[in-house]
């Protein structure tokens, strides 16, 4: 996988201006920026996210570290008009380099290209939980209200 | 330290790891809000629990699709959705819906959502000829749309009608949620939350609109709210003739 | 009785260039077809969440089960020693493979996504009888091939005895395996059923002989090659007898499900009040389909006339065809029993209502182009190799030799 990937690269290197990358919201770690070398990450992306998505998908393994959907998060960014560029256009973060090199992907037929503008974690869920039943929250004095101010401005 | 104690009930993870003022802290004498069994995000599904879903269809309001509409919008399939736009109504995706049904013999009326039932032996598990359709060691059942291929075969075998085909191009999905052409699709019991320690959409819906006609829990844990509902005043399974043992429960049918 | 010759045909023909270029546009419009599928997406077939197996299926099934149908006549001849057989075994094999290739690539060009062929030949759940048959399908080739290297190769003669009853019990299993996609559907009445795998078979033993005898008249009729009387009755009354064993098992099969109760609804359904189905049961199925051919097979004029037994062969495809849309589709319509006891009287998705279905052209298109696929390749293939005979002529096959 890796060398489908290297060989357009060496190969178009002289003909075709590299692309511009675009840059990242954030860095996800001091170290290295991204959440792995960068060399590393331009190699073994593709085995990671391959990787991920089983353990996400078949074991529920919900680790943020080569999320697909953290990685469009981070490096889907919006441009000057704060519009979000789609998969395909060159100016999407992984067009730029897949289109330059001519490798198609097939995660965005399913997957979501951009960024979510709401987090379906902040919602709030009352009631019927799954522990301890409807009964935990009957005839208490902590309303909703109060659980939303405690929990708001800090969570990320 | 009770039992009786609270919950912030969305993720409760990330409540905790980001919000300092949470682990263990006294937010009203007597009361302390406790992480229960949350499993770490690193930590793989395990078959110590299996999650289910008890619908009480005495509660359920006719007339009512609360349960619908905020799968649609947890999940974005449906009206929330436009993109489905081409698809006839019959070919739409629908990975819940209300049914009225009325017994034949008594003429008593009921209503209920039906949805994925989340089976113990599911036939689409069974059928499918790559694997893509497939049970997490917790119960829940789904499509890896990685490897689906398209072929349908687990629609011919469900016994519910609980799985969707996709007929077109998807746009603006939820990243909860991908979902895609030519891929088979259906109910997934809200896992992104489950697996954040969270309860189904459609339950949380219910129940925000204080019908309470569903409960969701882990049928493995005998003093789950679920477990101590289904042994007190029972519940049937769909078509339990098949001996599916689904993980979808109805009380009152 | 002589030893059969063997050649390739000439091929120069204006028909046979003709034959050619009409199958291959059928081909290339059912690739354009296929292309709309594929490029819309499925919204505009006539499929949908309810009836997920429309027109594709219908022809895509027959053709599979016809392929393994198809090898008998080899089979008669190497497993059962029946010599006058023996001269056909070559287009036999021939058959089997390409109607096999057609019915395949209509499958496939049906899948949601046939971009990922690779990952169902990857990809394996032995528990899906789905998977076996990827396994059987593509067995039956490899086997099939052998089978036919082993007749046409003179000093491989010898094996093709013991390739061609691996070759025959090989097909059963593969009819086993189609017919077992409907059995093991525990949910739907109407296909939950062991008889499902038998009747597949025998209903493999009257399309495949059907469609066998139409390619041996047309072929023998357009080279100008004698094709003897006595040889085509043979095969003609063989024929007659898989259309009877076929009614004899949807006779079986309705009669069974009449006896259960549970059954009553999905019976009722198709015999009596489920429309466009039971209209195509009683006349497709049964009238034009299995009683007017045995009628020309069998009526002591009619059935020595070459056209009216081509005609009947011609009715047999045709009500076979319509014996699937029955099964498959008409299994999908009738409505799934969620509730026993309950009606359904109000539900967003049409439950406790008959399925919707109507074939779009698209679908229709891309079956046909798997049935020229198999006519195409078997064209190509009798100019390229030597397959057909120089005579069937009775005096050079003894087709009253009996052992």
């Amino acid at each position: 996988m890796a060398g489908l990937l290297a060989l357009p690269f060496t190969v178009l290197a002289g003909d075709a201006p590299a692309p511009e990358i675009p840059k990242a919201k954030e860095k996800a770690t001091e170290e290295y920026g991204c959440v792995a070398p960068v060399e590393y990450m331009r190699k073994n992306h593709m085995d990671e996210l391959m990787h991920k998505r089983d353990d996400t998908l078949r074991e529920g393994i919900r680790t943020d570290k080569f999320s697909l959907a953290e990685c469009i998060n981070c490096h889907v960014t919006p441009d000057e008009d704060g519009q979000f560029a789609s998969f395909g256009e060159d100016e999407h973060f992984c067009s730029t380099c897949h289109n330059y090199a001519s490798v198609s992907v097939d995660c965005f037929s399913c997957h979501r290209d951009t960024p979510e503008d709401t987090d379906y974690r902040h919602s709030f869920n009352v009631g019927n939980n799954p522990h301890h039943g409807k009964m935990a929250l009957k005839g208490n004095k902590l309303s909703v209200e109060t659980l939303k101010v405690l929990t708001e401005g800090d969570q990320e | 330290m009770t039992n009786k104690t609270y919950n912030a009930d969305l993720s409760r993870r990330h409540f905790f790891s980001k919000a300092a003022a949470a682990a263990g802290m006294a937010i009203a004498p007597g009361v302390f809000l406790r992480q229960v069994h949350a499993r770490p995000a690193e930590q793989a599904a395990t078959s110590e629990k299996r999650w289910g879903i008890l619908i009480d269809t005495d509660k359920c309001a006719k007339g009512c699709d609360s349960c619908v509409t905020a799968c649609m919008n947890e999940n974005g399939w449906g009206e929330i959705n436009n993109s489905e736009e081409h698809s006839n109504p019959h070919q739409k995706a629908q990975w819940i819906r209300k049914v009225t049904v009325k017994d034949k013999q008594t003429g008593h009326v009921q209503s209920l959502p039906l949805m994925c039932q989340h089976c113990e032996n599911p036939p689409c598990v069974d059928v499918c000829p790559t694997g893509a359709s497939m049970k997490r060691a917790d119960g829940i059942v789904l499509v890896d749309k990685h490897t689906c291929i398209g072929c349908r075969y687990c629609m011919m075998a469900c016994p519910y009608k609980a799985r969707s085909f996709i007929h077109e191009d998807l746009e603006d999905q939820k990243v909860v949620a991908p979902r895609g052409k030519g891929t088979v699709e259906s109910c997934t019991m809200c896992v992104h939350r489950v697996d954040e320690d969270g309860t189904p959409a459609c339950v949380e819906a219910c129940n925000a609109d204080n019908h309470n006609a569903m409960y969701f829990g882990d049928l493995k844990d005998p003093n789950s709210e679920i477990s101590r509902q289904l042994k007190q005043y029972g519940g049937e399974q769909l078509r339990a003739d098949l001996g599916l043992n689904t993980g979808v429960r109805y009380r009152g049918l | 009785m002589k030893k059969a010759q063997f050649m390739e045909i000439e091929g120069r023909s204006f028909g046979y260039l003709a034959l050619l270029g009409i199958l291959g546009a059928i081909i290339l419009v059912a690739l354009g077809a296929w292309y709309v599928m594929e490029h819309h997406g499925h919204y505009v077939t006539g499929m949908n969440n309810a009836i997920v197996w429309g027109t594709p299926h219908i022809f895509a099934i027959f053709l599979i089960v016809a392929a393994s149908g198809a090898l008998n006549v080899a089979s008669i001849s190497s497993v059962f020693n029946k010599t006058a057989y023996k001269p056909l075994a070559r287009l036999s094999g021939l058959l089997a493979i390409a109607l096999l290739a057609g019915g395949l690539m209509i499958l496939v060009l049906d899948l949601g996504r046939p971009d990922r062929l690779i990952v169902a030949m990857t990809y394996y759940n032995f528990k899906s009888i789905f998977a076996w048959n990827i396994i059987l399908y593509n067995g039956f080739f490899v086997i099939v091939a052998v089978y036919l290297w082993m007749m046409m190769q003179q000093s491989m003669n010898k094996y093709s005895k013991p390739v061609g009853i691996a070759a025959f019990l090989w097909r059963l299993i593969l009819t086993t395996g189609t017919g077992s996609i409907f059995g093991f559907l525990v949910a739907r009445d109407a296909f939950d059923a062991a008889i499902m795998a038998p009747m597949f078979i025998i209903m493999s033993f009257s399309f495949g002989l059907a469609i066998f005898l139409l390619v041996l008249m047309a072929s023998y009729r357009w080279t100008g090659r004698p094709l003897g009387d006595a040889l085509f009755q043979r095969l003609k009354n063989l024929l007659g007898v898989f259309v009877a064993a076929v009614l004899y098992f949807v006779l079986a099969y309705h009669l069974t499900n009449l006896y259960a109760t549970e059954h009553h609804g999905i019976e009722a359904f198709i015999l009596r009040d489920g429309g466009i189905y039971t209209q195509l049961f009683w006349i497709g199925q049964i009238v034009l389909g299995s009683l007017l051919p045995l009628l020309l097979f069998y009526h002591p004029s009619w059935g020595k006339k070459r056209s009216l037994v081509g005609l009947g062969a011609v009715l047999v495809i045709i009500g076979g065809l319509i014996q699937l849309y029955v099964l498959i589709i008409g299994g999908q319509a009738y409505p799934l029993e969620i509730f026993p006891g309950k009606e359904v009287i109000e539900s967003s998705f049409f439950d406790g209502q008959v399925a919707q279905y109507t074939p779009s052209m698209w679908e229709v298109l891309l079956g046909l182009g798997g049935m020229a696929v198999a006519l195409i390749m078997v064209a190509l293939a009798v100019k390229i190799l030597r397959f057909l005979p120089t005579s069937l002529a009775d005096e050079d096959v003894d087709p009253h030799h009996s052992a």
